[in-house]
């Protein structure tokens, strides 16, 4: 898997690389008919013999071994010693002890603020990272209606505790991150070691290893906080490394011809250069903790992710939203804000520049602790606002109005997904291996096609070979239909700007509101079924597809779209003859990030009728259940890796 | 040049390390909370679904308007709170619906959670028709007929055989060994969450589509949707021992009340008003028909029935 990069704003490749690859397109296009016919042709003869020595049907019960016994054990280990083994007592139970109390630290310090200082501060910060103008303005507003609407949805305490949460985390994760980062942007070797590593923190779900984090560090914050900084920190490192390798080699020399030695150069050129790189890491790292919000409610972390959860025991739409939508408003804030940041607006050269460094900081100090002198407490409760009854009204107007989804997701049942499974299941599991690895060998080469076969194997090897391939069945429909929608509206997004610009919210809210919110909408409208977890899939996945498609797009060569377009070409050829080739790099990250995002949704999927591994993984969860979850979980990872190798090309440029 | 910047690196990792683990010079507390939020302080789970909260919210109202204690609620799943009760990360489970596994080990074994007494609510889990269907088809509320009707339940993800809806993987069940021992043309479909049941129940509901579900009683949505029960072969003690030879019915759980062993001893007032606390089915209802039903915020619910009914919980105050 490549980088999680999902609010995309420069993965789109330059339209020189993308030129200099298409010049070397027929060579690769010859060579590939010469693969394809080769691989068909020794395709052919193994599935014969396939047939003929090994039979058909299912993993053999025979290659089996199943780990949920050892993990169980483990899991036992745990609750028996934890009381009294020195490895708790002397380093894991500090660990938690402090990360309550910095939690604790934190919210205390919020509330003490007051909703006037606390208002006080995210606006003045984020106004000092904009800038003085125009933008500077309009992201000091952002976070004041941001903070206002919390305020006024009646959350305001539960955002205070899950700013908190994510203070703490973010700032784990982001050290942890860079520290990683740095050490995989100087070394290649490290670099390569690191990659499976960071693949696995994001795609194994973050409900296969609570368990055995809350056994460790109890309920509550600590778990919670853990599992965040885990999933939250890859896209820091990811980014760190690309920027430590990415920088300007003139800049280096220069530095090496001023005689610095390899520490300076790292203080004063690498990293200073990486910066942007790094801010983009912060960002997408905020992102990710902000999407753990809900689980972390699972194992009582409180907060927002508290009351979302609560919601759905009584099926209230309404609140469940009322809990979503200020997790959507703290990240649009927090995006715009780090984004201002990484762009570097608010640095000198603009106007009023005597209003820049340790002055302005210390003016915003200045206006916060005068805020928080005023001496308000929590948000009055007067002004809050109830929105959970219209929402309410509006859902069952809706599902009540909308028959024809029941129609569509039983046809679509019926018609694509029981095929698909019932077709997967049914072939004799070597075929299922020659064909993964015949795929990953002709998109890739041997490497990723032993990968894949081996990742495959695993899946039989763990003994959940049927019901992962019911998940595969759902993961394929999903993406699909994520990469059709996905592409289709990243064209039309990248032709109509003003489109772009109205869509731009609601993929915001599609990537940050908790899927928690969506879940009982999804089922009223599709029913418990498989076709409800897809669905829920193609929400998630969507944005990040039709992000990156509409930047590729953007970013092709203005001048090739002109020649094309002088030569006479039509729309509709320069988009299939010019524009999608061009941008093909940047789709192929769509993709990639297609299959990372889908997978990260199969959980969720088990609750609302996916089943197969989604709820093996919830039940694991919920039942105390160590092996099977984790079980399922390996198993995910392991899908994980079979579509990302079978999809991505490996003349991967360097990250 | 590599080799020197890569074991700087490492060397500057390791030392991030070390300050982390210096602070581990000394043993930890073990006991301690670990939730972020505040001494006379009581720790109770929310469960997940409604009747749950109900009990929690009013003993959160009286412990705190009455008794002057604080109360923090933590929301878990069920194993989860077993977990945390046993380490003292929460004080009480009020509604517990049968956990023999996680009872051997931490009451009879490791002695760190001790019974609370009943919670005065008997659990009833079945299969459950909508009464419209019933009333249609008066025999179907017989198991033995149930192949008979296999057809109407059917939905396209149970292919040939009727859906028989499940529920959250939280919950107790043995449906898929009874459907075999009784070979009945029905297959189990897990909605995976309680909301997602309940939805799809409101869905087929609305629509009066025939359907069948494990359910159970008391639930709020009973009195908004009528379901009649489906008999199954009787329970008899026992009958359910082996999980994989289960061919009868459910039986009637007295829900229990489960307390960590410490707080029982030094919880004072509250631990004795948790161990008094008993109500009936009805009023635990009433309390869950205003949280799900009319959407009342639990507290609220709570501080309306405790107004109107304080003969009942006057008597589970602690006797000064």
């Amino acid at each position: 898997m490549s980088a999680t990069v999902t609010t995309v704003s420069k993965a789109g490749p330059t339209a020189g690389e993308a030129r200099t690859e298409e010049s070397g397109g027929l060579r690769d296009a010859v060579r590939r008919r010469r693969k394809l016919l080769a691989g068909g042709g020794v395709l052919a003869v193994l599935l014969v013999l396939g047939a003929v020595l090994l039979g058909g049907g299912g993993w053999p019960a025979g290659l089996t071994a199943d780990i949920s016994g050892p993990l169980d054990a483990a899991n036992e280990w745990v609750v028996d010693n934890r009381d009294t083994h020195p490895l708790f007592l002397y380093f894991l139970l500090h660990l938690s002890n402090t990360a309550t109390d910095a939690v604790n630290g934190v919210y205390q310090g919020l509330d003490a603020l007051g909703w006037l200082g606390v208002m006080a501060a995210a606006v003045l910060v984020a106004w000092r990272s904009a800038g003085l103008g125009r933008r500077g303005l309009r992201v000091a507003l952002t976070a004041f209606g941001a903070f206002a609407v919390c305020g006024l949805l009646g959350m305001w305490d539960a955002t205070l505790l899950t700013i908190a949460l994510m203070v703490v985390s973010v700032a784990i994760a982001a050290v942890l991150g860079a520290l990683i980062g740095l050490a995989a942007g100087l070394s290649d070797r490290v670099d390569r070691a690191l990659r499976p590593v960071l693949d696995t923190m994001q795609v194994m779900p973050a409900f296969a290893y609570l368990l055995p984090f809350v056994l460790v560090f109890g309920t509550g914050t600590p778990a919670a906080l853990f599992c965040t900084v885990i999933y939250a920190a890859p896209p820091m490192a990811r980014l760190t490394a690309l920027g430590l390798r990415g920088a300007d080699p003139a800049a280096l020399e220069a530095s090496v011809s001023l005689g610095a030695n390899g520490r300076q150069r790292l203080w004063t050129a690498r990293l200073p250069l990486a910066r942007r790189q790094m801010l983009l890491g912060l960002n997408q790292t905020i992102m990710m903790a902000l999407s753990m919000v809900v689980i972390a409610a699972l194992v009582g972390a409180g907060g927002l992710g508290e009351e979302v959860y609560s919601a759905l025991a009584t099926t209230d739409v309404g609140k469940a939203f009322a809990a979503g939508l200020p997790i959507v408003l703290i990240a649009v804030w927090l995006d715009r804000t780090t984004a201002a940041a990484g762009d570097g607006t608010g640095t000198p050269g603009a106007a009023g520049s005597w209003l820049h460094g340790g002055r302005a900081w210390a003016l915003v100090a200045a206006a916060v602790a005068a805020a928080a002198a005023v001496r308000t407490t929590t948000w009055p409760d007067t002004w809050t606002y109830d929105i959970s009854t219209p929402v309410n009204k509006a859902q069952e107007w809706i599902t009540a109005n909308l028959t024809f989804t029941e129609v569509w997701a039983r046809e679509f049942t019926l018609w694509v997904l029981n095929p698909l499974r019932d077709g997967l299941v049914w072939l004799p599991w070597w075929s299922v291996l020659l064909l993964v690895a015949a795929a990953a060998w002709l998109v890739g080469n041997w490497v990723s096609a032993v990968t894949a076969t081996a990742a495959m194997a695993a899946i039989g090897v763990l003994g959940v070979w049927a019901k992962s391939l019911n998940t595969l069945s759902q993961v394929l429909a999903a993406l699909v239909l994520t990469l059709v929608l996905g592409f289709l509206a990243g064209v039309l997004c990248a032709r109509a700007k003003r489109l772009e610009r109205w869509v731009r919210p609601l993929l915001d809210a599609m990537q940050t509101m908790p899927q928690f919110v969506y879940l009982i909408p999804v089922v009223a409208l599709f029913g418990a079924t498989r076709t409800s977890a897809i669905v829920a899939a193609v929400v998630y996945a969507l944005p990040a597809v039709v992000r990156i498609t509409t930047q590729g797009l953007r970013e092709v060569d203005p001048a090739a779209v002109e020649a094309s377009r002088s030569l006479g070409a039509s729309t509709r050829q320069q988009l299939l003859g010019v524009q999608l080739p061009l941008a093909r790099p940047a789709l192929q990250l769509a993709v990639n990030q297609g299959v990372v995002l889908v997978l990260a949704v199969v959980v969720v999927g088990g609750l609302v009728g996916g089943g197969a591994l989604g709820y093996d993984v919830i039940k694991g969860l919920s039942r105390g259940e160590m092996g099977l979850g984790m079980t399922a979980g390996i198993a995910i990872v392991c899908l994980g890796l079979v579509l990302d190798r079978v999809t991505q090309r490996t003349s991967r440029t360097p990250r | 040049m590599r080799t020197v910047r890569t074991f700087r690196t490492a060397v500057a990792v390791a030392g991030a390390f070390g300050v982390l683990s210096l602070t581990a010079c000394g043993a930890a507390e073990t006991g301690k909370s670990n939730t972020a939020g505040g001494d006379k302080t009581v720790k109770l789970t929310v469960p997940s679904w409604v009747g749950a909260q109900a009990n929690v919210a009013v003993a959160k109202q009286i412990l705190e308007k009455e008794l002057g204690y604080k109360v923090k609620t933590q929301q878990m799943g069920e194993v989860l709170a077993w977990d945390a009760l046993s380490k003292g990360d929460i004080d009480a489970i009020l509604e517990d619906w049968g956990h023999p596994k996680e009872e051997k080990q931490y009451v009879d074994t490791k002695k760190t959670v001790v019974k609370g007494g009943d919670l005065g609510v008997t659990g009833h889990i079945g299969w459950f028709v909508p009464k419209y269907f019933a009333d249609e088809h008066p025999d179907v509320t017989d198991w033995k007929n149930l192949n008979k009707y296999a057809k109407d339940f059917q939905t396209a993800e149970s292919g040939d055989k009727g859906e028989l809806l499940e529920g959250s993987p939280d919950y107790v069940t043995n449906d898929d060994a009874i459907i075999k021992n009784l070979k009945l043309d029905l297959k189990t479909k897990y909605a995976g969450s309680e909301a997602a049941q309940i939805t799809a129940i409101k869905k087929y509901a609305a629509a009066k589509k025939p359907f069948i579900t494990y359910w159970w009683t008391p639930q709020w949505l009973n009195a908004q949707i009528d379901m009649v029960e489906v008999k199954l072969p009787e329970y008899k003690e026992g009958c359910d021992a082996d999980p994989e030879k289960v061919a009868c019915a459910y039986p009637n759980t007295p829900l229990q009340k489960f307390l960590n062993a410490d707080f029982a001893k030094e919880g004072g007032e509250a631990a004795e008003f948790l161990k008094n606390f008993k109500w009936t089915t009805e009023q635990q209802n009433e309390v869950a028909l205003m949280i799900a039903g009319e959407k009342m915020s639990p507290e609220a619910a709570a501080e309306k029935w405790v107004k109107e009914n304080e003969a009942t919980w006057k008597a589970w105050l602690p006797k000064k």
